[in-house]
């Protein structure tokens, strides 16, 4: 019942994706400081932008199931959470392979961002051995929903925090936000970041088809191997209905 | 009185008399601490600490001092079947939240009472930042004791129960910690206590109290349902 809509989906994804390769490869400028390997920027902060937008959606959805009861947020929660956590691990492989490109260290502690990502990601790390140490399923559901609305509060502040902890005189070295941009360059870093968003979203409703369909595998499995009416020798009467 | 409020201070008395009684939590916490000082002692091989240094051992003592506490904290409603008398009880459950807030940040209170003083004779050379740093140190409590209650009620109900409140909890309380130990390193500087940005950090702490308390007053409701 997901599955509605994926084809076009994932149709609009690759055209997205190949378009905006083709925009960062052939039409953005390179940068006059860093060089071509400022072009891992086209990537790596879309994928940070989309992570952190899905980890607050996952919060998001997690208060539509608290205050609806409907389990079906809670799968929509887990799922955004699960997606935004894979591409955490690609942002901090990507920031870290543009940290040892420009500074020449594979992690630095100096970039205010890249460290609260950190964080961010870390707290969300823990959602899998939470989730899963609650065996109970509709308990599991329900503190999973909490565990995100509370990460999802903590990410703002601890991006609050983590920003003031660094010293005022230590200068940024480059803007993440679209400051300094020239339009070419945010064209491109715009189109990337849709690009990458519709990639999330294909993601996660593809996770949400392949869960239901498994789910409804399971009931029909279940179904299929509860003894017929009548033939189990321990029943007193087969059942009605 | 409100039945809340009854409820509130009923549990909180319970809790505090349960604790006095079979002090369980609060002598392995000072002693955990205390013990962590003399470790840290010996790993950074330093016999006096100050500025940034004695901030972080002192916070970093404290947090996992405190999650002691916080693995303590529903261990007993879980096993004597509190959980099931407050569902049935016709009461507000954000009560429980309250009361066990209140009883942890009262434990936190006074491990810290015991314990900084030792912290302050074993590496400060002056008491003089005691006084401001209890701001710090209660702000700190508020957050801990919010999150810490939170988290502590899930993961109680969980399999790996001793485990999973630190894991959870270690990175929640980061930009606590960040805000404590940035408060912290100027008050406990060799040159005497300074107050550089000492307000903003006050208020990043508050803020993080509000929203964590707000929270958990929030949904606790849910974690009680069965």
């Amino acid at each position: 019942m997901y599955g509605k809509g994926l084809r076009p989906l994932s149709i609009a994804t690759v055209v997205g994706i190949a378009a905006a390769l083709l925009l960062v490869f052939f039409y953005a400028p390179l940068d006059a400081d860093q060089g071509f390997i400022q072009k891992i920027f086209y990537l790596h902060v879309p994928l940070a932008i989309t992570a952190l937008v899905g980890f607050i959606l996952g919060g998001a959805f997690a208060i539509a199931h608290l205050r609806s009861g409907n389990r079906k947020w809670d799968a929509y929660s887990y799922v955004a959470i699960h997606m935004s956590v894979i591409f955490g691990v690609a942002v901090l492989i990507t920031g870290s392979i543009w940290a040892k490109a420009s500074w020449g260290h594979w992690w630095v502690w100096d970039e205010p961002t890249l460290v609260s990502f950190l964080i961010v990601f870390l707290m969300y790390a823990t959602y899998y051995p939470f989730r899963y140490a609650i065996e109970d399923p509709e308990r599991q559901a329900r503190y999973a929903s909490v565990f995100a609305v509370t990460a999802g509060a903590f990410v703002p502040l601890n991006f609050m925090a983590v920003r003031m902890a660094q010293s005022l005189v230590h200068p940024r070295v480059f803007a993440t936000a679209n400051g300094g941009l020239p339009g070419s360059m945010m064209f491109t870093f715009l189109v990337c970041l849709a690009a990458t968003a519709l990639l999330w979203v294909t993601l996660v409703k593809l996770e949400l088809t392949a869960k239901s369909a498994s789910g409804q595998l399971k009931r029909l499995r279940r179904a299929l191997d509860a003894p017929a009416p009548g033939a189990s020798g321990s029943r007193i009467a087969p059942e009605v209905g | 009185m409100t039945a809340s409020r009854i409820a509130y201070m009923t549990i909180l008395a319970k809790d505090l008399r349960a604790e006095l009684r079979t002090l369980q939590s609060l002598p392995a916490m000072a002693l955990f601490a205390t013990t962590t000082f003399v470790i840290f002692r010996f790993g950074l091989d330093r016999t006096q600490l100050s500025g940034s240094l004695a901030a972080g051992v002192l916070w970093a003592t404290l947090l996992f001092a405190a999650l002691l506490g916080v693995n303590r904290l529903f261990v007993a409603e879980r096993e004597e079947g509190g959980f099931d008398a407050i569902r049935l009880a016709p009461i507000d459950r954000s009560a429980l939240f309250a009361a066990k807030a209140t009883a942890l940040f009262a434990y936190l209170a006074v491990l810290e009472l015991v314990v900084v003083p030792i912290f302050a004779l074993f590496f400060l050379g002056s008491a003089a930042a005691l006084g401001p740093l209890v701001a710090v140190l209660l702000l700190a409590d508020l957050g801990i004791a919010a999150t810490g209650t939170l988290i502590s009620s899930m993961a109680v109900h969980s399999r790996a129960r001793d485990l999973l409140g630190p894991l959870v909890l270690l990175p929640l309380v980061v930009p606590l910690m960040i805000a404590a130990t940035g408060a912290s390193e100027p008050l406990l500087a060799a040159g005497g206590p300074g107050y550089h940005r000492f307000g903003g950090w006050l208020a990043v702490l508050s803020l993080y109290d509000l929203i964590f308390l707000l929270l958990g007053w929030a949904v606790f409701d849910f974690l009680l349902e069965d």
